[in-house]
């Protein structure tokens, strides 16, 4: 529904109004059987050297696993940060910049550990 | 918003304080710092794909008393948040909203978290050998 000053303000149902907060909600519930795992795997591995760690990753389902892991942790940590800025950002502008600043961060570091990740499984 | 003259709705020091609230903010305030953790993760998926030397620096910061402590922030961190936000999880399908069952979820998120990261923790250090419960 839009009223009258919000079709001439262009404003509105763009059709999308519950996706950031279900896209919260689908990562939140994939990463709790993720966490159980990684937290687990890593007291298992606690003091594990290199080659232990390698082969570890290097397992099929560890290697697939941990790239979900990756992806489902920083979707869900750029979502969470976003309404972090809405909430308490009010200036537009920084705003704006600093959301593209934080988003563009998160892309980063979350696409070098999948990167990694991927490296060790594919290496030699 | 240009309306000095409006009335405030009361902030938070008006409030007295309760468990909902405390976890409320704790929720926020997990979130935000294992989002700064997770460059610890990287940390780690980098120095294993890089090579043995690369990972022995990093283990040997993450087994320094001072990693350490920051580590079992993290793991904290990471438990209080997953086990709070599946009461998250409950409330959104409609259910826990009841008042005392409300208070009673928080508590046990409180109590839980506490008990599961020494849980971790100990479980750890009994593997690592360096203390032996039994």
């Amino acid at each position: 529904m839009t009223t009258a000053l919000g079709k001439i303000k262009g404003m509105g149902s763009a059709k999308s109004g519950t996706s950031h907060w279900w896209m919260q909600q689908v990562t939140a519930l994939a990463l709790v059987p993720l966490v159980v795992w990684f937290l687990v795997s890593m007291v298992a591995l606690i003091d594990a050297d290199h080659a232990t760690m390698v082969a570890w990753i290097k397992n099929p389902f560890v290697g697939v696993l941990l790239s979900v892991f990756m992806v489902m942790l920083f979707y869900h940590l750029m979502l969470g940060v976003q309404v972090v800025i809405e909430d308490y950002v009010h200036n537009e502008l920084l705003k704006m910049s600093s959301l593209i600043l934080l988003k563009f961060s998160i892309a980063l570091v979350g696409l070098s550990g999948l990167f990694f990740i991927l490296r060790i499984t594919l290496g030699s | 918003m240009s309306h000095p003259d409006r009335p405030l709705s009361p902030h938070l020091q008006i409030y007295k304080w309760q468990l909902n609230m405390l976890l409320s903010i704790l929720h926020r305030a997990t979130g935000t710092s294992l989002g700064i953790g997770t460059l610890g993760l990287v940390w780690w998926a980098w120095a294993v794909s890089s090579g043995p030397e690369a990972y022995r620096t990093f283990q040997s910061a993450a087994s320094h008393p001072v990693g350490q402590i920051i580590l079992f922030g993290f793991s904290y961190a990471l438990v209080f948040h997953s086990l709070n936000g599946i009461r998250h999880l409950f409330w959104d399908l409609g259910m826990g909203f009841e008042k005392k069952t409300v208070t009673r979820s928080g508590r046990a998120v409180l109590i839980l978290s506490a008990v599961l990261t020494i849980g971790l923790w100990l479980a750890g250090y009994q593997l690592a050998g360096r203390i032996s419960l039994f």
